[in-house]
């Protein structure tokens, strides 16, 4: 996939980082306000997919490689399983939210309510990195219908 | 006027999209119309005073306009048939009409819009969250408190099914491209 015009591209450098910003916004206040990993986690896919669309597809991969995606994507599963994890070892509850329990802090401040940032940045980056990889799955391959009815999978640059 | 008329139209604008989407023979006005109705969508639930589920519905909107637009550009248009087949259509009609008449009756016996069950039913679990939901998590945002507190185990569920859809969606893609390279090869 090649880039765009050049409007475009000005107006994507001046653009991505406040769309990436809002997205963190949206993750790190979730347990304050409206928004929460999931949402901030397709906008901080929104900015890469951006991205993709008006550079080309060799560099965005090169700020953030399908693999890369692959292992954040992994991570934070994991990571979600870990504060679940935690929670099981330390309360004898899955998801027992243990550190609100031991130490509980100010309401209403961004440092608050225990596992619930922890968990909401694990599935934010679990959101990103998933849409992100969908968008490469499908912006790569491309299904095309052949002259003989069939279906056929083909990359992006064999067809242009 | 009530809430309730601006959700009326609403919801008229959203059956008449999906109906357009439906019916339509261009892909791609079929992906806008889908569009427009998500984004009502979002608008309905700014109405119900759900602001969490609007900022997602519009966020995941908008990725998905990106990627049914991307996919389907430069698809050509398929034509219906333009047949009409009667027995199905009599079909349809009268299993559109039992649904009217079992929505008729289930939406009767339904509370008037604006009254929860909650406030009826002091037992409920819904008070005990909102009553002690800030005390017990010490999040500000009940929807939050509720999806990764008190039902973390749902969206751990949830994670676990996108995981799988990612994962399902690279083995099939990747993998007939891979063919496909080596027998050019």
């Amino acid at each position: 996939m090649k880039g765009m015009t050049v409007i475009v591209k000005t107006v994507t450098r001046w653009v991505k980082v406040f769309i990436f910003l809002y997205g963190i916004y949206i993750i790190v206040t979730g347990h304050l306000g409206p928004g929460g990993g999931f949402a901030g986690g397709v906008i901080i896919a929104c900015s890469y997919i951006l991205l993709t669309l008006a550079y080309g597809k060799d560099f965005a991969s090169r700020r953030l490689s399908s693999q890369t995606a692959h292992r954040l994507d992994s991570a934070a599963a994991m990571l979600f399983l870990a504060i679940a994890l935690f929670g099981l070892g330390s309360g004898g509850i899955f998801f027992s939210n243990f550190l609100q329990k031991r130490y509980p802090m100010e309401e209403f401040t961004l440092f608050s309510s225990g596992t619930i940032p922890i968990s909401n940045i694990a599935i934010g980056l679990k959101v990103a990195a998933s849409l992100f990889l969908i968008f490469t799955i499908l912006s790569v391959f491309r299904i095309v219908l052949a002259a003989d009815g069939k279906r056929k999978f083909v990359q992006e640059e064999e067809e242009e | 006027m009530g809430i309730e008329v601006y959700l009326l139209i609403l919801l008229v604008f959203l059956i008449v999209g999906a109906l357009v989407a439906v019916e339509t023979r261009n892909l791609l006005s079929s992906v806008i119309s889908l569009g427009a109705v998500g984004f009502g969508l979002s608008i309905a639930f700014l109405f119900l005073r759900a602001p969490d589920l609007a900022i997602v519905k519009i966020a995941v909107e908008v990725v998905l306009l990106i990627f049914l637009i991307r996919a389907t550009i430069g698809r050509d248009v398929i034509p219906g048939t333009g047949h009409i087949h009667w027995a199905g259509l009599v079909i349809i009609c009268l299993l559109s009409a039992g649904l009217f008449v079992f929505a008729y009756h289930a939406f009767g016996s339904m509370k008037a819009f604006g009254s929860p069950i909650i406030a009826d039913v002091q037992s409920a679990p819904s008070n005990k969250y909102l009553a002690e939901g800030l005390g017990q998590t010490g999040s500000a945002n009940i929807v939050t408190a509720i999806l990764l507190d008190y039902r973390a185990y749902d969206t751990l569920g949830e994670a676990t099914v996108l995981f799988a859809a990612i994962i399902g969606a690279l083995a099939v893609l990747r993998g007939t491209a891979r063919s496909k390279r080596g027998k050019q090869k």
